[in-house]
């Protein structure tokens, strides 16, 4: 009944950078709702200060990255868990699917994570035979579709519940109604808990991590996770190491700020603390695993990128986004999307191949008004594009910002350029003008007018003006 | 406070493309008791190249806003917020050493135009009128770097409902980054339309007329994008409407 999993991984497709108008009402439907939401919560809190103290903790646990990984991992296995160090995507894939067959498992429920997007384990479990579904319910219609996650925390944000409720017709033989959401969660409810009951292996996430206790901290919407992490005997935890955290006082906070971001509530519908595996013979899984994946964030640490680590993966940037609202998740072509994947997404990975990611921005600056760890998105996107051009340089750009900067460095070839667009182009700018505006433009400009009108440059510009009006004094 | 000296940025899309601006920027600040100075040697602030991932090359250019302004007195004023966000954010990040102070005095020293007569002069209404007759219906657009970055929203509204022959109505998001985002505009250009349509259509399903901008940017795609679809939206920078007849 499910799908192949689409492939995931860091860098999946080149980007489009096209709006989609298959999804751009579902887009627009869903981030108005946060819109409106977050504007009503923020309302409750002292939002700057909040922001400042969740940028505080995350800013702590990110400069004291290896004393607080190493302090997590002596009391998970205290607790009598087990840690994997994972240096990138492959090492992950194989402790994982490692682990799945020296427990004899082949049946594995997942809780929602966009780390295992990120290594692609969707695709290594299929090939290790070992047969994995998602719980989540977004996730699961997302799989079940054979697509992939289009936000951070609403993988099937993309989709209408029209076709939702056409996929569940066509999984079961009968109709659904698209309005009768009840009936349709109903129905996924349905086929997941036979799924739950049978799986060997809870595969999930985790939203943070307290060092100081070793307990992991997940946040959901549904419920899935807290079974997934319940009812199968094994339970494996993957996390990007820079979601440790030093301690509850700080959890406490982003436990609260991470779903305020999110959704616009104080409190996710369901957070569960994992501490060690079932002890004593109470129920529960009997192993506890927790992966640990490095996976190029190491090298972040200590640059002018540092602070993209704080990212506590609220995906509200992503709703922020007026770029992110056209072209929608799937537009990015990487599993991260939105500002912050345009950001992470570059610094992650090595082959140089999400370096035009960082251009699928309009550096409006919503993104970081949004962010409730006051990364400076846009200022990360902008370095980010230097650094594009330095490590491959796109040579007709790069001579034409050269050669501008030559003109426009000297006052006098400045005064010359803006009175040689205006005055001697002048015929070529009135043949296609019409008071003022015209419908076609010359390189670089001819962009622009395939579907806008352009201003044309004015005749008298208003250095000439003022000299002639004011006689040139400064 | 007669005869306040003030060195005006003109920015370079307004002395090229819009330098109507300009002047009615100096004729407003000459009535509200301003002696405008306007140092010649000006040019770009450079952000196009910075924007597109050539600091290099910005600086280059931001070193003529230094060489320009730095032995002048007085408030900068620039009639573009996103020329302002770049001297006031950008400069001080991008210089070292002796230039950086240089640079963070003059970033302490300029301001956008409205936030400068609201907040500097103390004016919270300059009068002004929309040009025509009758009431015109007009949905303001905050620039994104004017919102964002100089966290700057009240300023204009405030000059804005001082305006005879307009009222205000409110888009629906009208927060949206409208897409110009400079050279985003040309290297995206199907997003960033789409972008403008939606700015354009909710303005016109709250009513508007017109929309009133500080950014001749986002008016330049905007307009440019409604003449386009042959939609009946007039487009104006603030200025236009407190200066409707102001000349050099």
């Amino acid at each position: 009944m499910n799908g192949p999993r689409a492939p995931g991984g860091l860098v999946i497709e080149p980007p489009r950078g096209r709006p989609d108008p298959a999804v751009v009402p579902n887009l627009h439907r869903a981030a108005g709702n946060w819109a409106a939401h977050r504007a009503n919560a923020s309302g409750r809190v002292d939002w700057e200060e909040w922001r400042e103290r969740a940028r505080a903790v995350r800013a702590d646990a990110v400069r004291n990255l290896p004393e607080l990984l190493e302090l997590l991992e002596a009391r998970v296995v205290a607790a009598g868990g087990h840690v994997h160090h994972a240096h990138d995507a492959e090492q992950a894939r194989n402790h994982i699917v490692r682990i799945c067959h020296e427990a004899g498992a082949t049946r594995a429920v997942k809780g929602k994570s966009m780390t295992s997007e990120e290594i692609d384990l969707g695709t290594a479990l299929a090939q290790a035979g070992i047969e994995a579904v998602e719980t989540d319910l977004g996730e699961y219609i997302v799989q079940a579709m054979g697509d992939r996650p289009s936000h951070i925390l609403a993988p099937a944000v993309h989709l209408s519940a029209g076709q939702v409720a056409d996929l569940f017709a066509r999984e079961s033989g009968r109709p659904f109604d698209p309005d009768d959401t009840a009936a349709l969660v109903g129905y996924a409810r349905g086929v997941l808990r036979r799924r739950f009951l049978a799986a060997d292996v809870g595969i999930t996430g985790v939203s943070l991590a307290v060092a100081e206790t070793g307990t992991l901290a997940i946040v959901e919407s549904e419920g899935n996770i807290r079974i997934a992490t319940a009812l199968p005997r094994i339970h494996i935890a993957l996390m990007g190491i820079e979601k440790v955290i030093r301690d509850w006082e700080g959890a406490g906070h982003l436990l609260q700020m991470l779903p305020l971001a999110a959704h616009g509530t104080l409190a996710a519908a369901s957070t569960s603390f994992i501490t060690g595996p079932a002890r004593n013979g109470d129920d529960g899984p009997s192993q506890l695993h927790l992966v640990l994946l490095d996976g190029g964030r190491s090298a972040i640490r200590g640059t002018a990128f540092e602070e993209a680590l704080h990212c506590i993966r609220c995906g509200a940037c992503l709703y922020a986004c007026p770029v992110y609202r056209q072209v929608g998740g799937h537009g990015y072509g990487t599993t991260y999307s939105g500002p912050i994947g345009a950001v992470i997404t570059p610094l992650l990975s090595s082959e140089g191949d999400a370096d035009a990611l960082p251009g699928l921005s309009s550096l409006c600056g919503a993104c970081v008004e949004a962010c409730p760890v006051k990364i400076p998105l846009d200022d990360q996107l902008v370095m980010l594009r230097a650094r594009t051009h330095q490590r491959d340089p796109a040579r007709g750009e790069a001579a034409l910002f050269a050669a501008w900067a030559r003109l426009w460095s000297r006052p006098s070839a400045y005064r010359a350029t803006a009175a040689t667009a205006g005055r001697a182009l002048r015929p070529l700018w009135s043949a296609l003008a019409r008071d003022g505006w015209q419908r076609r433009a010359p390189f670089p400009f001819s962009g622009w007018t395939d579907s806008r009108d352009a201003r044309s440059p004015d005749p008298e510009p208003f250095h000439l003006r003022w000299r002639r009006r004011r006689g040139g004094s400064g | 406070m007669p005869g306040r000296r003030v060195q005006l940025f003109v920015t370079c899309l307004v002395d090229l493309l819009y330098p109507g601006v300009g002047e009615r920027t100096v004729a407003l600040l000459e009535r509200l008791g301003c002696e405008v100075a306007f140092p010649t040697s000006q040019t770009c602030c450079g952000q196009p190249a910075l924007s597109s991932g050539y600091p290099r090359e910005a600086l280059r250019v931001a070193d003529r806003f230094l060489d320009a302004f730095a032995d002048t007195e007085g408030p900068i004023v620039a009639p573009f917020g996103s020329c302002v966000h770049m001297v006031r954010h950008h400069y001080p990040r991008l210089y070292q050493g002796e230039r950086a102070a240089v640079a963070a005095r003059l970033a302490a020293r300029t301001y956008e135009l409205s936030s400068f007569i609201v907040d500097e002069l103390g004016q919270e209404t300059v009068g002004g009128n929309y040009p025509g007759l009758g009431v015109t219906a007009v949905a303001y657009h905050h620039e994104c770097h004017m919102r964002y970055g100089l966290g700057v929203t009240d300023a204009p509204i405030s000059l804005l409902r001082g305006v005879a022959g307009c009222t205000i109505v409110e888009p629906a998001r009208g927060e949206l980054c409208c897409g110009f985002g400079g050279t985003f505009s040309l290297k995206l250009g199907d997003v960033s339309v789409a972008m403008a349509d939606e700015k354009l259509d909710s303005a016109l399903a709250a009513g508007a007329q017109a929309i009133i901008s500080t950014d001749v940017g986002c008016l330049m795609h905007l307009e440019g994008r409604a003449r386009r679809r042959g939609l009946e939206l007039q487009l104006h920078h603030l200025v236009d409407l407190l200066e409707p007849d102001g000349r050099l």
